[in-house]
């Protein structure tokens, strides 16, 4: 084994061997970075309306171009206030869930009547992303964080996203990944301030419809989740009705005779 | 407390379970000049009796702003107040970058308490030897609390430190029940009077004492912990002042109160 080892680090400059040498010079430790996703979820969309946020994506989970997981929540409540949807790397978003546990659990021991609102979480996941961004190692997300607070002026909606560069920001309407190009132009037009929560879920629909038809890692299987000073409130999952009857479908090389 | 052979060290026990070095340290709380803290739901509010080391010297400053929801006002050795201080600030501008919102007092105090019990527990170090009073706003409200040297905090409706401080805290004993309900005016003119009682007979003028005051008006809006300036502590003091001419007012009828009181129309 020695043997082979010298005759590496004395021979050509290979893959194996470059890795290998930066291997021993590190002190054994393989690079540990982050350099693609694997399981991926898919766009997640969010609006503030009349009572709090309104949060909504698939239950899809992807490995590459294989539709490999069909029942994963990727919405999740996160102390008494606040929702966190995350698309992008799931286990990083696992990852993230047990950081937030962590600090929801030593607030809700503190029992001292403060509690993590939205804002305080999403500064904290802001501060996360961004050094981990840093360290080149980055936690393959972007999420979405929205939530209710009473505050000294009465509830305070609150909705935000930070992605896995660290860039944040705050909105009335936001969505993530083929949601931005898809959903946001819709939300745009549509929004309106103090919707009703059947107004809200209409509108979340109409993205996810649009989001169905034209993103090829999305699914059929949706799941729509609420927070409201009352408290987060995740709905079953369910499908929207599609349309396939185009006369094109039907007759597919009508406009173009092809060999197949 | 006298001398004896369990005091040398602040890790030695003594045979009844008393840490002396401890206990010492909090004796030099007492030397400091006095310090009072109350609170309503809303309004936190800190006064300080201003010593001076001579009558050339400017007096100590013994109120610091610790970030914009809080502030302390401290008695015993000014120097490792000003530590402290600096220290709580850093933890509050730390965790307001992490989390964008301040630091709830309750915890601002405990890490407070949990620095000043480390150095009840090595050999190489010395207890702080500073009382400080935490006045703070946060979701839940105005709280107080009292830091001692020997890691211990409570959280109060309205308590003093400092030399002579036993005759503030029987004044606030007589009135903290109904603080809860107070408007800050009230409070800061409670605390003016509980500063007096300490002076025992020294004139009270707004050069010698600091109050600062931090809460959330009605509104919702929140008024960042300040330093109320020179002129309007004179202004309040001067309106007290007026209002104990008439016999109707309470604090009027106690002893300490009649020597001042029968000063004051002699002054002028």
């Amino acid at each position: 084994m020695e043997e082979q080892k010298w005759d590496q680090s004395m021979g050509g400059f290979n893959a194996a061997s470059r890795s290998q040498m930066a291997e021993a010079a590190a002190g054994g430790e393989e690079s540990q970075r982050t350099l693609y996703p694997y399981v991926t979820g898919t766009s997640v969309i969010a609006l503030k309306y009349k009572d709090g946020v309104i949060m909504a994506c698939d239950t899809g989970a992807s490995y590459g171009s294989t539709l490999r997981y069909k029942s994963v929540e990727r919405i999740k409540a996160v102390g008494k206030h606040s929702l966190i949807g995350g698309s992008g790397e799931f286990s990083d978003f696992q990852e993230i869930l047990r950081y937030l546990d962590e600090l929801t659990l030593s607030d809700h021991m503190w029992d001292d009547g403060n509690s993590l609102g939205p804002k305080e979480i999403h500064s904290y996941l802001t501060r996360v992303m961004y050094n981990r961004r840093n360290k080149f190692d980055p936690l393959w997300n972007a999420l979405i964080l929205g939530g209710v607070k009473m505050g000294p002026k009465g509830a305070e909606k609150y909705l935000g996203m930070v992605n896995m560069i660290g860039t944040h920001f705050e909105e009335n309407h936001i969505a993530t990944g083929f949601g931005n190009h898809l959903a946001i132009p819709i939300l745009r037009a549509e929004w309106r301030e103090d919707m009703t929560f059947e107004e809200a879920v209409k509108l979340v629909e109409k993205c996810l419809l649009v989001l169905l038809y034209r993103d090829r890692s999305s699914i059929n299987k949706f799941q729509v989740a609420k927070i409201t000073t009352e408290g987060a409130t995740i709905y079953p999952p369910y499908s929207l009705k599609t349309f396939w009857g185009f006369s094109h479908f039907e007759n597919p090389a009508q406009g173009a005779v092809g060999s197949w | 407390m006298f001398r004896n052979q369990y005091d040398t060290d602040v890790t030695t026990w003594s045979p009844q379970g008393r840490l002396f070095q401890v206990e010492y340290a909090m004796e030099a709380v007492k030397q400091g000049s006095a310090c009072v803290g109350l609170r309503s739901r809303t309004h936190a509010v800190l006064a300080a009796a201003n010593k001076a080391a001579s009558e050339l010297s400017s007096h100590q400053r013994k109120v610091f702003r610790v970030a914009e929801h809080a502030g302390v006002a401290l008695a015993g050795l000014t120097a490792d107040g000003r530590v402290l201080s600096r220290f709580l600030r850093s933890e509050c501008i730390n965790h307001s970058f992490v989390y964008e919102s301040p630091l709830p007092v309750s915890r601002l105090a405990l890490r407070l308490a949990d620095k000043a019990q480390v150095c009840t527990q090595r050999s190489w170090k010395r207890p702080y030897g500073v009382g400080l009073l935490v006045a703070g706003l946060d979701e839940t409200g105005a709280h107080l609390y009292y830091n001692c040297p020997s890691g211990n905090y409570f959280e109060y409706q309205a308590f003093a430190i400092g030399s002579r401080s036993q005759a503030a805290k029987t004044f606030l004993e007589r009135r903290f029940e109904k603080y809860n309900d107070y408007t800050p005016e009230q409070l800061i003119k409670d605390a003016l009077s509980a500063i007096k009682e300490t002076l025992q007979g020294e004139k009270l003028t707004s050069s010698n004492c600091t109050v600062a005051i931090v809460g959330r008006k009605d509104d919702g809006t929140m008024e960042p912990f300040e330093t109320i300036d020179a002129k309007r502590i004179q202004e309040i003091i001067d309106s007290m002042e007026a209002a104990e001419e008439a016999p109707t007012e309470p604090s009027a009828m106690q002893q300490e109160e009649e020597g001042t009181d029968a000063a004051a129309p002699m002054d002028i």
